[in-house]
């Protein structure tokens, strides 16, 4: 729950999920849900020429079990804010 | 399942607000389907009406009708919604038949299987 919840304070910040395909995309933290399930709206493909079909998406749906990594923007993260979550979610199992 | 609001669709992840749209799903083993959304649930499990996949090889597509699909959703990687008033694809790409689509598929498979052989046969050189 600690990563759904940190996601949930980062709707409407700018991301990049880059995919287990290696497929990078970037666009707008729409919603997120209990799977890490990611909504990204205004969505630009990162390398576009190598994913000519991508041309006309800009919502998408993303599931949580192909993403690799969601790159954040270093000011969206309040890194004392999530040690002190992780601590206590460790600590209260 | 119960009843989401109209709040709860717009806000929310699931693919409600999906229904009824033309949309793009990619798969886990690189397909590209285009179909109507009719049905969804939990798992991502999807229903496509009228799907077809869209083959492209370099600058040639191909679009091969399926007609209703339903889809597993561990295979689904993402699910795009098309947007109408944008060209789904570059103008430098051409349409090309089924056959040619495949003919073109079969030519670069050989040339990645050649790189591929090409590249054993020179392993023993260890010139990384």
């Amino acid at each position: 729950m600690l990563f759904f919840s940190y996601f949930k304070d980062l709707v409407g910040r700018e991301v990049t999920v880059e995919l287990k395909n290696d497929l990078a995309i970037r666009g707008t933290l729409h919603s997120v849900d209990q799977y890490l399930n990611i909504k990204l709206e205004n969505t630009r493909v990162v390398d576009q020429e190598k994913y000519p079909h991508l041309l006309s998406v800009r919502n998408c749906f993303i599931r949580g079990s192909v993403v690799r990594y969601v790159q954040l923007p270093p000011e969206g993260v309040d890194i004392e804010l999530l040690h002190d979550a992780t601590r206590r979610e460790a600590r209260d199992g | 399942m119960s009843w989401a609001s109209l709040e709860d669709i717009f806000l929310s992840t699931s693919l409600a607000s999906y229904l009824d749209k033309k949309l793009l799903v990619l798969l886990r083993d690189g397909r590209k389907l285009l179909g109507i959304l009719r049905s969804f649930d939990q798992f991502a499990n999807a229903v496509l009406e009228g799907a077809c996949e869209r083959v492209i090889v370099g600058d040639l597509y191909c679009d091969i009708p399926l007609g209703l699909y339903v889809i597993r959703g561990e295979n689904v990687v993402l699910i795009g919604e098309l947007d109408l008033e944008r060209e789904e694809l570059p103008p430098h790409m051409t349409r090309v038949s089924a056959a040619d689509i495949r003919r073109a598929q079969k030519a670069e498979r050989d040339a990645t299987d050649l790189k591929g052989s090409m590249r054993k046969r020179m392993e023993f050189l260890d010139l990384d």
